[in-house]
C-alpha cells in the first residue's frame, strides 16, 4: 500500500532495515537468550542518526514527527521487539522533555538525546501504582533550592541503562493526581539507585528494573513545567507515545509473517507445500488483513498527530489497542503454521510470540484502554469530528 | 591502439556480445560496437566467424639491452623461504628457454645456505647481507632491488607474492614504469617474441588471462607461495655470489620497525604442512573445531579454516587458507563443511590430493576434489578419526 | 586532519558465470558496487577524522557511473568526493591507474595520510597502494590491521604479516593498505545520506590534474592482456556413494595409499 513517504522518511527506513537485517536478525537469538542488553546495535542506530529523528532541527535533530518515528520502530520491530522497545522506550523519556521543558532544559538535555549517546527512561508505574496511576506515592519534597525524592518506581524499560529519567512524583500528597509534578533526573544522583533487573516472558533484552529513589536530591531546575503538571504531563506523554507501541506491534506482527510465509512455502507434508492447504491460507489471509488494518489505523493516527491535532487520545489508544491485539494473534497463529517447529528456540517465532504479549499491557491496558475509548465515543455522540 | 568494426562484415549475429568480459560490446541498429572501457584483450576478434573486428596495437619502443632471468629470493630472519626455491625453479626452465643466465636477488642479515639457491637452479646470487637489512624494511629493499636492475638490467623479474613481495615489488615497478603482473600461475616464454606470458585467474577463477609487458622492462611478476613446485636439487651445482655493495648512509627507510609480535597459535605450521584439514561454514560453531582438530591430530596435520570461520572468530586468521589468507600446496587436503568458493580454492586448489566432504552435492568442491564424500561431516569425520586412529595407533 | 581515501567501484560479483552450453559468459543481473575492502579503507579515514578532527575527501577513477560510489562514501561519513574521468583513462592497468590518483592527490597537495583497501575484488593484485606511494615519493606501510596512534606528524599502526604483526612507525603524510580486520564499517546514517542525495561531486579530466595522455589508459600501461580464454575442466572426481560406514570405509582405504 501506498503512504506516500517523503524521500527523508525512505531514508529512515532503509536505514532502519538494514540496520535490522544486517546487525539485528544474526544476533538477536542469541540477546533473548542471555537478556542481554543491545548495547552494540543501540550504537549502530545512534551512529545512523535515528535518535535525531524525533528532536527538532534547533537541538542538533531532524525534527521528523510521530509518522517517521512510527517508521523507524516497525522496521527495527520486524527484526526484535527487545531492541525496537529500547529505541521507542527513549523516546517515551524524552516526551515530557520536548512536551514540557524550558528552553534552558531543552537546550541542556535535547542535543544528547539526539545523538543517542544518552537513553532516556520514563519513570511512572509503581508497585502500587499500575493502570491505577493516581495511586502512585513516591514524593518530591520541596527543599530550599532543591526536591527531594523518596519511593520506588517498578518495571521501567531502559531502567539502569538510560542516564536521564523522567520521573512522575508527588510534590503535593494532598491533593491526589493534582498533585503530581514531573522532574528530570539523572544517574549517578546520590540517592538513586536501581533495584533488581526482572525476568521476562518476552523482550528479554530490554531492561525492565525498579528505581529507587532514597531522600535522592536534585536542583529544583529540575522541575518540568510547573508543579502540579505532572498528570497532564504523563497523559500528553502516553498519547503521544501509543503510535509507536503500535508501530512496534506492526513490526513484531509483519516479522512473524514474513516466516510463517517462507515456512509454510517449503515444509512440505502430504507431498505438498503446507501453503497449498486452503486452512493454512485462511490463517495467512488473516493474519495478512488484519495486519494491514492496524498498520493503516496506527499510520493514519501518526499522520493525525503530525497534522498538529490538539487532541488525539481516542485515536492513540484505537491504534494501540487494534495493532497490539492483533500482533498478539498473528504472533500465536505464526507459531501454528510453523507446527511443532514453530514451539522450537531455534526458529524465531516462538520468540515473536512471547514478545506480543506485554504489548497488549504496558502503555495502557488494553482494557483501560477500552474504557478510554468508550468515553471518548460517548463524550463526541458517535458523530465523526 | 584502436579496435575498428568493420561496418559492411558485421552482420549482426552478436556473436561477440556475451564473449567481451569486460561487457563493453553492444549492439547498435543491428551493428557490433564497442563502448567505453575496451581493454584490447581480443576476445572478440576470436570469436566473430566474419573477420569483421580489428585491433591494431600501436608500435611501442622496446627498451634494448635487457637480459637474463631474475628471481627475488625471499627470506625471512636469515632463513630463505620455500617460495624462493620454487621460484628458482620455475626461473631455470625460463632461463633455459631464452639461453640465458638465472640470477637471484637475496636481501636480509646472517642468510643462511645460499648456495642452495645454486643447487636450484641459479647461476649468480646477488648477495646484501648486512645488519641494516634485518629488520626487512620495504624502503631498504625497494631501493636495493631498484639499483640492481638499474646496474644489470634482467629482462625478467619474478617474485613470492608474499606479504613482503605485494608490498615493496610493485613500488620498483612503479619506479621503472614497468609491467607487474600479480598471481601468477603459468609463466612461459612466447618463442617468437621471446617475452614472457603472464597467465593468471581473472573474474573469478572462471576466465583466464594471459598478459604481456611488451615493451619495457624487466618484465615483472608475482607468484603465490606453492603454485610452482620446487625442481629437483643438485648437490653439486656451484655458482657466483654478487656481493651487493650499497652505501649505506645513501639509504635510509623512512619507516621503523618497533617491535615484531609473533603469532603463536600454530603446532604445526600451515605453509609447510603435508597434511591439512580443514573447516568451514558447514561446522556451525567454534566447538566443533575440536571434530577437526582430533582428525587433524590423527593424521599429524595442521588446521586450516576457509573465511567465514575466520571472520566469525572462530578461529585465528593465520589458519585461513584462500586468496586473501595463506596458498597452501599439501600432499592431502581434507575440506570438511566447505563449500569451495574461489576465493577458498585459490588457496588450495593445487594440492596434490583433495578429499572434500559436504552435505550438498552441488558444493562447488567436489569439481576440485579427488575423492569426495556426500554426507554429514558431523558423522563422517568421527567415524574417519576412529578408523584412522584403530589402523594408524597412536600418534 | 586531511585524509584522502582511494576507491574502486567493482562489479559485485566477479564470479562471471560461463554458460556451459555456449561457452560464453553470462553478466546479467550484476550491480556495482564499492570495493569491499574499500569500505574498511574509508571507515579508517572516518575514524580517523573523528579521533583526530579532520576532513575526509574521497577518490576514485573510473566511468561517469562510478558517482553513484562517491554518493555513497557520503553517507558513510566522507565530507566530499572527486571522480576522475575521461576516456583517456579507460583500460589502465595498475601502473596508468597509480599514475592517474597520483596526480589527482598532487593536485589536492594539503593531505596527512592516504588511505587504500588491501586489493580489488576484480583485480586482486593490490599493487595501486605501493605504486601510489612511489609516485607520490610517500613512505609506505601495507597490510595495516590498526592505527595505534597519530602524533606531532608522526603515525604507528600495526601491520599484518603471514608470520605475525609487525609495530612500525613512520612519518606523515604517508600512503597506508589496510585489512579488514582494521574495523567494522558502518552503516549510512541519515544525515550522511541527506548530504550524499545533494553533494555536488566534481569530475577531473586528464586536463585537470595533468596527467599525461600517454601515460594514461592503454597507451600509458606498460601491461597488456593479450589473450583471454576458458580453462578446460577435465577434472574427474571421485565420489563415495553408501552408507557413512561404507564411505568412510572407501576413503580410508583410499588415503592408507597416501599417507
Amino acid at each position: 500500500m501506498e503512504y506516500f513517504l517523503t524521500e527523508q522518511q525512505k531514508l529512515i527506513r532503509n536505514i532502519a532495515r538494514r540496520i535490522a537485517e544486517e546487525r539485528i536478525i544474526p544476533v538477536r537469538a542469541e540477546l533473548d537468550e542471555k537478556e542481554q542488553f543491545p548495547w552494540e546495535i543501540i550504537k549502530d542506530i545512534a551512529n545512523a542518526d535515528l535518535f535525531r529523528i524525533f528532536i527538532p532541527e534547533q537541538y542538533e535533530g531532524m525534527g521528523e514527527g510521530s509518522f517517521a518515528l512510527c517508521i523507524a520502530v516497525e522496521e527495527l520491530s520486524r527484526a526484535c521487539a527487545g531492541v525496537a522497545l529500547t529505541y521507542a522506550a527513549d523516546a517515551l523519556g524524552a516526551f515530557p522533555i520536548l512536551l514540557y521543558a524550558s528552553e534552558k532544559q531543552k537546550q541542556q538535555y535535547l542535543p544528547a538525546i539526539a545523538s543517542g549517546m544518552r537513553l532516556t527512561a520514563f519513570g511512572l508505574t509503581e508497585p502500587g501504582a499500575g493502570s491505577d496511576a493516581g495511586a502512585i506515592k513516591t514524593t518530591a519534597k520541596r527543599d530550599g533550592d532543591s526536591y527531594i525524592l523518596n519511593g520506588t518506581k517498578q518495571f521501567i524499560t531502559n531502567g539502569g541503562e538510560a542516564e536521564i529519567y523522567t520521573i512522575i512524583a508527588l510534590t503535593d500528597p494532598t491533593k491526589g493526581a493534582r498533585g503530581a509534578s514531573a522532574f528530570i533526573v539523572e544517574k549517578e544522583t546520590p540517592g538513586f539507585t536501581f533495584g533488581k533487573k526482572e525476568k521476562k516472558m518476552g523482550i528479554r533484552c530490554s531492561a525492565t528494573r525498579e528505581l529507587v529513589f532514597h531522600n535522592c536530591r536534585i536542583p529544583k531546575e529540575n522541575l518540568l513545567g510547573k508543579e502540579g503538571l505532572g498528570f497532564i504531563v504523563t497523559m500528553k506523554t502516553l498519547d503521544s507515545s501509543r503510535p509507536g507501541v503500535g508501530a512496534l506491534a506492526i513490526g513484531l506482527a509483519q516479522g512473524a509473517l514474513e516466516a510463517a510465509v517462507a515456512y509454510a512455502r517449503q515444509r512440505v507434508q502430504f507431498g505438498h507445500p503446507v501453503s497449498a492447504i486452503q486452512a493454512v491460507q485462511h490463517m495467512l489471509a488473516n493474519m495478512a488483513m488484519e495486519l494491514e488494518a492496524a498498520r493503516a489505523l496506527v499510520y493514519a493516527t501518526a499522520k493525525t498527530i503530525d497534522s498538529g491535532a490538539k487532541d488525539f487520545t481516542e485515536e492513540g489508544a484505537m491504534a494501540k489497542v487494534f495493532a497490539t491485539d492483533m500482533a498478539m494473534k498473528v504472533t500465536t497463529d505464526a507459531v501454528q503454521v510453523f507446527g511443532g517447529a514453530g514451539y522450537m528456540r531455534d526458529y524465531p517465532v516462538e520468540k515473536m510470540m512471547r514478545d506480543a504479549k506485554i504489548n497488549q499491557i504496558y502503555e495502557g491496558t488494553n482494557q483501560v484502554l477500552r474504557n478510554v475509548i468508550a468515553l471518548e465515543l460517548l463524550r463526541r455522540k458517535g458523530l465523526r469530528e | 591502439m584502436t579496435i575498428q568494426i568493420d561496418l559492411e562484415k558485421c552482420t549482426g549475429c552478436s556473436l561477440c556480445v556475451p564473449v567481451c568480459p569486460f561487457g563493453v560490446m553492444e549492439l547498435v541498429n543491428d551493428k557490433a560496437r564497442v563502448k567505453e572501457g575496451c581493454n584490447l584483450c581480443g576476445a572478440c576478434v576470436d570469436a566473430c566467424t566474419f573477420d569483421a573486428i580489428k585491433i591494431e596495437k600501436a608500435e611501442q619502443k622496446v627498451s634494448e639491452g635487457y637480459k637474463g632471468v631474475w628471481v627475488f629470493a625471499e627470506q625471512r630472519d636469515g632463513k630463505l623461504k620455500s617460495v624462493a626455491y620454487e621460484l628458482v625453479s620455475e626461473g631455470r626452465k625460463l632461463a633455459d628457454k631464452l639461453g640465458t643466465e638465472l640470477g637471484a636477488v637475496c636481501l636480509g642479515h646472517n642468510i643462511k645456505d645460499v648456495e642452495h639457491l645454486f643447487q636450484y637452479g641459479a647461476d649468480k646470487v646477488y648477495l646484501a647481507d648486512d645488519p641494516t637489512l634485518a629488520d626487512h624494511q620495504e624502503d631498504l629493499y625497494t631501493e636495493l632491488l631498484l639499483n640492481l636492475i638499474k646496474k644489470y638490467r634482467p629482462e625478467i623479474l619474478i617474485a613470492g607474492a608474499t606479504s613482503m613481495g605485494r608490498s615493496f615489488v610493485p613500488r620498483v615497478a612503479a619506479l621503472l614504469y614497468t609491467g607487474l603482473t600479480a598471481d601468477c600461475t603459468r609463466l612461459d616464454i612466447d618463442p617468437e617474441t621471446k617475452l614472457l606470458l603472464q597467465t593468471r585467474p581473472t573474474f573469478g577463477g572462471n576466465v583466464m588471462a594471459t598478459i604481456m609487458c611488451q615493451a619495457k622492462r624487466p618484465q615483472m611478476a608475482t607468484v603465490r607461495p606453492h603454485v610452482f613446485k620446487k625442481g629437483t636439487h643438485h648437490k653439486e651445482r656451484k655458482g657466483q655470489i654478487i656481493k651487493v655493495d650499497f652505501k649505506k648512509e645513501a639509504v635510509t627507510a623512512r619507516t621503523k620497525l618497533v617491535k615484531f609480535i609473533e603469532d603463536l597459535s600454530e603446532k604445526v605450521k600451515l605453509d609447510e604442512a603435508e597434511i591439512i584439514v580443514s573447516g568451514g561454514r558447514g561446522l556451525g560453531k567454534p566447538e566443533n573445531f575440536q571434530i577437526i582438530k582430533e582428525l587433524a591430530e590423527v593424521l599429524g596435520a595442521a588446521v586450516g579454516s576457509s573465511r567465514p570461520p575466520v571472520d566469525e572468530g572462530w578461529i585465528p586468521y593465520s589458519h585461513q587458507v584462500g586468496q586473501t589468507g595463506k596458498t597452501v600446496c599439501p600432499k592431502l587436503y581434507i575440506a570438511c563443511g566447505i563449500s569451495g568458493s574461489v576465493q577458498h580454492i585459490a588457496g588450495m586448489g593445487t594440492s596434490e590430493c583433495i578429499i572434500a566432504i559436504n552435505e550438498d552435492p552441488n558444493a562447488p568442491i567436489f569439481q576440485v576434489a579427488t575423492y569426495g564424500i556426500v554426507g554429514d561431516l558431523f558423522k563422517v569425520i568421527p567415524m574417519l578419526t576412529e578408523k584412522l586412529k584403530r589402523s594408524r595407533g597412536p600418534v | 586532519m586531511n585524509i584522502i581515501v582511494c576507491i574502486k567501484q567493482v562489479p559485485g560479483t566477479t564470479e562471471i558465470k560461463i554458460d556451459p552450453k555456449t561457452n560464453t559468459l553470462v553478466r546479467e543481473g550484476v550491480k556495482s558496487i564499492i570495493n569491499p575492502f574499500d569500505t574498511y579503507a574509508l571507515e579508517e579515514g572516518v575514524r580517523l577524522k573523528e579521533r583526530y578532527n579532520g576532513k575526509v575527501t574521497v577518490i576514485t577513477m573510473g566511468p561517469p557511473q562510478a558517482e553513484e560510489a562517491l554518493r555513497e562514501t557520503i553517507s558513510l561519513g566522507a565530507d566530499e568526493a572527486i571522480l576522475l574521468s575521461d576516456r583517456a583513462f579507460a583500460g589502465s592497468d595498475t601502473w596508468a591507474t597509480s599514475y592517474v590518483l597520483s596526480k589527482a592527490v598532487a593536485k589536492i597537495t594539503n593531505y596527512d595520510i592516504v588511505i587504500c583497501g588491501r586489493q580489488t575484488l576484480d583485480g586482486d593484485t593490490g599493487q595501486v597502494g605501493p605504486e601510489l606511494s612511489e609516485m607520490l615519493k610517500l613512505p609506505f606501510v601495507s597490510y595495516v590491521s590498526k592505527v595505534e596512534e597519530i602524533k606531532d606528524k608522526h603515525i604507528r599502526v600495526q601491520r599484518m604479516i603471514e608470520e605475525g604483526h609487525e609495530v612500525i612507525e613512520t612519518t606523515l603524510p604517508a600512503v597506508i593498505t589496510v585489512v579488514k580486520e582494521i574495523n567494522v564499517p558502518r552503516l549510512p546514517s541519515l544525515r550522511g545520506s541527506m548530504k550524499a542525495k545533494t553533494a555536488k561531486i566534481p569530475v577531473w579530466t586528464a586536463a585537470d590534474i595533468g596527467a599525461e595522455v600517454d601515460k594514461s589508459g592503454i597507451p600509458g600501461s606498460p601491461t597488456r592482456v593479450v589473450k583471454i580464454f576458458f580453462p578446460k575442466r577435465e577434472h574427474k572426481s571421485e565420489i563415495f556413494q553408501g552408507t557413512v560406514e561404507e564411505q568412510v570405509a572407501k576413503l580410508v582405504e583410499r588415503l592408507e595409499k597416501i599417507i
